[in-house]
């Protein structure tokens, strides 16, 4: 009888401890696609800014076209596709923008525009968006994958086929930008 | 920098443990002293319960309001929105209200009672003296409040300390006029003893709520540094605020006792002769230190 009710209640702890994990798992999972969402919010709000911003800087800048392009092509590759596709092209459109705001210190009239200022500012605050987005979306790819990796939520996870998520990189000149020096 | 956050917490969890005691040790004291007839301890009761109701879910409006905060709007402060709307997307939390309330002093705060139903609110003087680094690391400060439900703790903690002194003053009244002479005949020494040791027990009781208020309160400061830093992935930008408030001589003519423990540093820049005991916040310079040793 005694013995009974030790493994009844051991039993139950187990079970409790796959409910418990799973569901934390789910909750992660879902944190991560919501993540994924918040990036894809971000990152269509600055393409549906650039037109403005081309529109803006084209009757100043006549002579400088090839940086407007440079974004105008970086903007078309932004197409609904991998998130390695995305970082990517995300990555470039943050680098031509920088090369036009650098233009645009050498204009002082463009500098002065009012709508030219207000872009600037959307575009500079969606760009930390993104970058906190981005970060926000590592994060919790991160602790979800720890999750996986470790013991004894790997049992569950492996058992209801949890896969380790992707991380959203980030290439060469942005990674500057953002300093992690702990 | 994970380590700093769950020592805070725990921290906070053993300052809120000897609230309760608190808390018992008068409810002990009450009962000891019990002759005053129901009517009176539900009486009091029921206003101690609606004197919490109310500061609990309006508490943050009568702050706002005492510091005559205007809700920041797209067109003056775009810079403070989209700032803290990006960091609200890194600590994953939804955006606060955001606030500006005048006053040339570097200073901020965060309220609410949760993420969804918080509040921030900065100085005038901080969006102009502070660069944008600064700034975002004072945001994702306030930002770690709400995150930390700091502001929680902190509106249960008032709470906390207005019901014991509310009880303690009550009690101590109901002494005064009246409890002694019926209680006299049958009690001798020892009652006389507990009696004292019952009055001395409800004056103490409040100073002591308060001193745990303000402790919990420099606890839950260092928190907040060190889960912004980890937002913003920045703690010099933080740090560097800091130095600039060390600097800033302006006062806040809003902030009163009443609201001091809510901000982002103390707004009382006066050398006061109150022991450290009795301060909202930790020292400014060991704050710096903290950030730049991350």
């Amino acid at each position: 009888m005694n013995l009974l009710y030790w493994i009844l209640i051991i039993l139950g702890v187990i079970v409790l401890y796959i409910i418990i994990a799973y569901n934390s798992l789910v909750v992660l999972r879902t944190r991560i696609n919501n993540a994924w969402s918040q990036i894809d919010v971000q990152l269509k709000r600055r393409y549906d800014l650039i037109p403005n911003l081309i529109k803006t800087v084209q009757g100043y800048v006549k002579h400088e076209k090839t940086v407007l392009n440079e974004l105008t092509k970086a903007r078309s590759q932004l197409v609904s596709g991998s998130m390695e596709q995305k970082a990517k092209a995300s990555n470039q459109i943050t680098d031509a923008l920088k090369s036009i705001f650098a233009v645009a210190e050498n204009y002082p009239n463009l500098k002065a525009n009012e709508n030219f200022k207000m872009l600037q500012e959307e575009l500079s605050g969606t760009e930390s968006k993104i970058a906190y987005s981005r970060q926000f979306y590592n994060d919790s790819v991160m602790s979800f994958n720890i999750k996986i990796d470790t013991f004894p939520s790997k049992i569950i996870a492996n058992a209801f086929s949890f896969t380790k998520k992707e991380f959203f990189k980030v290439e060469g000149k942005e990674k500057e930008n953002i300093k992690v020096d702990f | 920098m994970y380590s700093e956050i769950s020592t805070n917490k725990r921290n906070s969890v053993f300052l809120f443990i000897l609230f309760f005691i608190l808390i018992g040790a008068i409810a002990y004291v009450i009962n000891l002293f019990f002759f005053q007839g129901y009517l009176f301890i539900i009486f009091a009761a029921v206003i101690a319960i609606a004197f919490s109701l109310i500061s609990y879910y309006s508490g943050d409006k009568i702050v706002l309001s005492m510091v005559k905060a205007k809700e920041a709007n797209k067109k003056e402060h775009a810079h403070l929105i989209n700032s803290v709307e990006g960091l609200s997307i890194a600590a994953g939390i939804p955006t606060p209200k955001i606030y500006v309330m005048p006053g040339q002093q570097i200073n901020a705060f965060a309220t609410g009672r949760s993420p969804k139903n918080s509040s921030v609110a900065f100085t005038e003087g901080s969006l102009q003296k502070l660069s944008r680094q600064e700034l975002e690391g004072v945001i994702a400060h306030e930002l770690s409040h709400i995150k930390n439900y700091d502001i929680r703790v902190m509106v249960l903690a008032s709470v906390l300390v207005g019901i014991i002194v509310f009880a303690s003053e009550i009690m101590l009244r109901s002494f005064l006029w009246g409890g002694m002479s019926s209680n006299d005949n049958k009690g001798g020494r020892l009652n006389l003893i507990f009696i004292i040791i019952g009055v001395v027990l409800l004056i103490l009781a409040p100073i002591v709520a308060q001193l745990i208020k303000f402790a919990i309160s420099r606890k839950r400061e260092y928190l907040a540094d060190a889960s912004g830093a980890l937002l913003t992935r920045y703690p010099k930008g933080l740090a560097d605020a800091l130095k600039k408030i060390k600097n800033d001589t302006s006062e806040l003519k809003t902030a009163s006792n009443a609201n001091a423990h809510l901000f982002f540093s103390s707004p009382f820049k006066k050398k006061q002769w109150l022991v450290s005991l009795f301060n909202t916040h930790p020292d400014i310079s060991d704050r710096i230190q903290k950030l730049e040793k991350m």
